[in-house]
């Protein structure tokens, strides 16, 4: 028997560039940054005030307002990026393909800030303080969830939870499902909302964030010698795979395939990526082989690029190792300069924006790559987007841990 | 100020989402106003805000309409 095969019909998202495919895909092309100064709490006793926050944001358009209040705001966001996704597909939810159907999305971190807001609770006013919507509000698992009590699917009902990989993986591990069968379609992705005090506190610390406070458009800059670190953003992204043969039977609007999916574990170092790169080359190498393709195949990697000194080098590095004498042909770019650090929901955006580069035939810029850093050698498409057309593109995300996973799509 | 019973209703109608008129005296949360388990917990803990006091576990799972809610308040709260 034949791999099913999987395909995009629908996506949806919220992030620090806009909160509809259109407005979000037009800033990412022309090169519009969604990093400001920090709005959500009083950042000012923090090394780094900066951030990609979500703006304009109603989630009582989506949810019950009686709801709202029952779920942190990472799941609101995940909500609305999967009901969004779900109506762009044109999917109708009915008693016969119910149970076919399913979701996984996830987040990095999840429930952080009603977390810390009822750890004060408690601290301030005792055990009868704390809300019993505190744990649903909070665990992972319940975008998936509230997704699926608010649309009736009844499949696979799950969340992957890999930090900085978790979306790639959802939507990876999504498209697994639908290839051995256990559903025709999937609702796939991440979202985080994490850009609150204990959070942006703890990046601080581990100085992973950028400190570029006086030029928050400019504090993300993928490879060049000048960056320092990344900044944390907001947000959701979510995709509609489907089955080829069930897309095509209802005459769905096919973006592209969602041809291959590798993953890899670095076994290095907490936060730090491995020598080289390796697990990032043995990550891309997996998701290569899985579609059955060849370096020489890939046209554009919508690379992890996070804009830290040391990951923008290994996943450099790693990207050499694997596509040989055909690197330089590649074109890489950083989406990530524009919207910050998703985490948990930064491979969702990103699968979105790899799918839209296929479709258009448009390869996003890497904005602010003003001067290359020492070994960032690739074509970074610097400032401004290319046109090429384009057949194979893949879409990196590496996580805390030493969690890494590449997808790859194709077009149709 | 207003009437301990205007207070109630305004939680009720904040905590449920529910429209003002629903919220009769003789309302019931779950039958009525469409609350679950968890829902009336939160109201509990929505009216001890409101009127500065403690309302045992065995007490508040007897306060399951609006009115039981406003005999409670004005039977063990001063006002």
């Amino acid at each position: 028997m034949s791999k099913r095969r999987v395909v995009i019909t629908g996506m949806g998202i919220l992030s620090p560039v806009g909160n509809d495919l259109t407005t979000a895909w037009n800033n990412i092309v022309n090169g519009v940054s969604g990093i400001g100064p920090i709005t959500h709490f009083d950042a000012s006793a923090f090394s780094t005030r900066i951030a990609g926050e979500v703006r304009g944001f109603d989630p009582s358009r989506w949810i019950a307002p009686k709801d709202v209040k029952k779920m942190d705001a990472f799941i609101h966001y995940g909500v609305a990026a999967s009901l969004e996704a779900l109506k762009d597909s044109g999917l109708e939810i009915t008693e016969a393909n119910a149970e076919r159907v399913g979701v996984s999305v996830g987040a990095g971190i999840g429930g952080i800030t009603t977390i810390e807001r009822t750890s004060q609770a408690l601290a301030d006013g005792g055990p009868r303080k704390i809300s019993p919507f505190f744990v649903p509000s909070t665990i992972i698992n319940m975008i998936s969830g509230n997704v699926s009590i608010m649309t009736g699917v009844k499949g696979p009902n799950i969340s992957v939870v890999t930090a900085c990989t978790t979306a790639a993986h959802n939507i990876g591990v999504a498209a697994r499902m639908i290839a051995y069968g256990d559903a025709d379609v999937m609702i796939a992705g991440g979202a985080e909302y994490s850009t609150t005090g204990t959070a942006i506190g703890g990046f601080c610390s581990a100085r992973a964030l950028s400190t570029r406070n006086d030029e928050p458009a400019k504090a993300s800059r993928p490879w060049d010698k000048d960056r320092d670190g990344f900044v944390l953003s907001d947000g959701a992204g979510v995709l509609i795979l489907e089955e080829y043969e069930h897309a095509k039977a209802r005459g769905a609007r096919i973006y592209a395939e969602l041809v291959g999916f590798g993953m890899s574990g670095d076994a290095y170092h907490m936060t730090s990526p491995s020598e080289n790169g390796e697990g990032a080359a043995r990550c891309i190498a997996n998701a290569l082989k899985d579609a059955g393709l060849n370096a020489t195949d890939v046209d554009y990697i919508n690379a992890h690029g996070t804009s830290t000194p040391a990951g923008d080098l290994a996943e450099t590095q790693g990207m050499k190792a694997v596509l040989g004498a055909h690197a330089g042909k590649v074109l890489v770019s950083s989406t990530k300069s524009m919207t910050g650090h998703l985490l948990g929901a930064a491979g969702g955006v990103e699968a979105i924006f790899s799918v839209l580069a296929l479709r258009d035939g448009v390869v996003p810029p890497t904005i602010n790559l003003d001067e290359p850093g020492e070994g960032c050698d690739l074509d970074y498409v610097p400032h401004t987007a290319r046109q090429v057309a384009l057949d194979v593109v893949l879409s990196n995300s590496f996580g805390f841990g030493g969690t890494n996973g590449t997808l790859v799509f194709r077009r149709v | 100020m207003s009437s301990i019973e205007e207070r109630v209703k305004k939680i009720v109608v904040e905590q449920l989402g529910v429209k003002e008129d629903e919220v009769t005296q003789n309302a019931s949360f779950v039958d009525d106003l469409g609350a679950d388990s968890l829902d009336t917990v939160e109201l509990v803990m929505a009216l001890e805000e409101e009127f500065e006091c403690e309302i045992p576990d065995e007490e508040a799972e007897k306060i399951t309409t609006v009115q039981q809610a406003v005999d409670y308040i004005k039977a063990h709260v001063k006002a």
